[in-house]
């Protein structure tokens, strides 16, 4: 069984992000951009099939900034094939557009399993599993924490608030939006990522679908204004410790 | 196509989902601003009086042994017919696990333009978290009419609840041969802590950085006597079990003290712990999202203040 990952780039939240001049996005220019966690633990359960039962695994993304780095990363984690869809896509590309694009360059492929991340933290027009899954003609099922697959079936655990989880039966092809690998994703030394650069194939195909668009328009985009903020204690670490331990015990 | 607004409602166990009441809340001041009804939408199978609270003016009801529990594909194909044949102005989906494999698939199948993460709408303009809350977006939708995927919380619920709302039980499509099959619900195993107990939770996200820092967290936890309960990455990294996740795919709690300890406060991670009496939150990022919650809040490094605090208690 081939299974199929598509990932994408996403800013990273750990740095500050600012609104650019437009006020309708983000101030790009010196963002830092990671792998979706979610396509990463994606990438991490197709590992996982593939080392159980074989199959191989093919990575495929949207070009786009430091997208390179992510499949060669891929390809030295184990994906077998790695694959850059290119044309002249929106920034942040809408996930119909994305969907529509790479359904278009994965129903020509041999496809067992869509796995992706269940979410990522631009996803302004929806989920890009749902919608990729709907463009394909697959079903599909996300908030995905545990498959298996056992010849055309696979069985998957949706997780639920409170830990509850339901347990499904899918007959494959099918797409699963993936929350968490059973194990943590994988890490991949520099070495092996520059090894991967030189000896495998990042393969390019054009996209032909037609731009499908977000259906909609960011009119303002902005930091939050909240309802209310915390008191801010100042100081040393040890004298707001000290500060803390009073208000921890008149509330307690 | 009508000026009506549309509820995808959602229920487990036997039990609508607070998110199907907010939801229904929101509908009637949409519907009174386009002069539409607030029509609610609830699948199953002999599960019709789940309907018997919702404020709505309708139930459009799915009856169906294949309905029973929820099932994407089932769900979504008897969903799209009904949008498609009552052609709302609006439909509202809840971001949950349900709704997230919902509202996508309604906006390919009924071509309409899906917004989602939204924290608040009018009928001017739709709100939207984005960036793990950390920065908001107003969109503006392209053709007459839309889905909003609704993060659970937003409103209150109790606008959504009444009564009196008439029945129609509507036809389902053809559902045999399903690709997806519900087999059964799993729950979760017992014998850990109950963090929905506590008096005192020490919560920890990402900034704990490591697994090997969590003896850090865990002494404030126990000179306290509380527990310790963590983010969804501290789960999915294994070092925590699932039994403490704190959020929307975890628990929700309301503790007498919070603490959140290297804690960004994601929208799925505030769902899970807004409600608790004094939030107290250390992050060094000033402009973390959390803090928009906490009653107190410290932006010095954890390392240094979480060992000071438990020693001074």
């Amino acid at each position: 069984m081939n299974i199929i990952v598509p990932i994408k780039q996403v800013p990273d939240l750990v740095e500050e992000l600012e609104v650019d001049a437009s006020g309708k996005g983000l101030d790009r220019e010196w963002l830092k951009l990671k792998v979706n966690e979610f396509d990463d633990h994606a990438l991490e359960e197709a590992l996982l099939l593939k080392e159980e039962n074989g199959g191989t695994v093919t990575v495929i993304a949207l070009d786009g900034e430091d997208i390179d780095k992510a499949l060669y990363a891929a390809a030295a984690k184990g994906a077998d094939r790695v694959v850059k869809v290119t044309g002249d896509f929106e920034v942040p590309v809408p996930n119909h557009t994305a969907a529509r694009a790479l359904a278009d360059v994965i129903k020509s492929m041999d496809c067992g399993l869509v796995l992706t991340g269940v979410q990522s933290v631009e996803d302004r027009d929806g989920q890009l599993g749902v919608l990729l899954a709907h463009y394909l003609g697959m079903p599909h099922i996300s908030v995905v924490t545990h498959v298996s697959v056992n010849g055309g079936e696979v069985t998957v655990h949706k997780e639920y608030g409170g830990g509850v989880v339901a347990e499904y039966e899918a007959t494959a092809p099918v797409v699963l939006g993936i929350q968490a690998a059973r194990e943590t994703p994988r890490y991949v030394p520099v070495a092996k990522v520059r090894q991967a650069m030189r000896s495998t194939a990042l393969e390019e195909v054009a996209a032909h679908a037609a731009d499908a668009g977000a259906g909609s328009s960011v009119s303002r985009m902005f930091k939050p204004e909240s309802g209310g903020h915390a008191e801010m204690l100042q100081g040393s670490a040890e004298e707001v410790a000290g500060k803390l331990a009073e208000i921890i015990k008149s509330k307690m | 196509m009508s000026n009506n607004i549309f509820v995808i409602t959602e229920h487990l166990k036997g039990q609508v989902d607070d998110v199907s009441y907010e939801m229904l809340g929101k509908a009637k001041e949409l519907a009174a601003s386009y002069g539409g009804q607030v029509i609610a939408v609830l699948l199953g199978s002999g599960a019709k009086s789940l309907a018997d609270d919702f404020a709505a003016d309708k139930v459009l009801y799915a009856g169906h042994p294949q309905l029973a529990e929820f099932n994407p594909e089932g769900y979504c194909k008897t969903i799209a017919g009904l949008v498609n044949s009552h052609e709302p102005k609006a439909v509202l989906v809840a971001y949950s696990s349900q709704g997230v494999d919902i509202a996508a698939a309604l906006s390919v199948e009924c071509d309409l333009p899906l917004v989602a993460y939204v924290s608040n709408l009018n009928a001017e303009s739709i709100t939207s978290q984005l960036y793990g809350g950390k920065m908001s977006v107003e969109s503006k939708v392209e053709g007459e009419r839309y889905i909003a995927a609704v993060l659970p919380g937003a409103f209150p619920a109790d606008a959504g609840k009444g009564g009196g709302a008439t029945v129609e039980e509507v036809a389902v499509p053809e559902l045999d041969g399903l690709k997806v099959r519900f087999k059964h619900l799993i729950e979760p195993e017992g014998g850990d802590v109950d963090i929905t107990q506590q008096k005192v939770l020490v919560s920890v996200g990402r900034g704990i950085q490591n697994e090997d820092n969590l003896p850090i967290v865990q002494e404030l936890a126990d000179k306290l006597g509380g527990a310790l309960s963590s983010s969804r990455p501290i789960v999915d990294s294994k070092w925590l079990p699932k039994t403490r996740q704190v959020g929307k795919s975890g628990l929700k709690v309301k503790p007498k003290v919070y603490i959140a300890v290297g804690i960004s406060g994601a929208p799925e991670h505030i769902e899970g712990m807004k409600d608790a009496e004094c939030i107290i939150a250390i992050n060094t990022d000033p402009n973390a999202p959390i803090f928009d919650y906490a009653h107190y809040g410290v932006t010095e490094d954890l390392f240094d203040v979480v060992p000071a605090l438990t020693e001074k208690l």
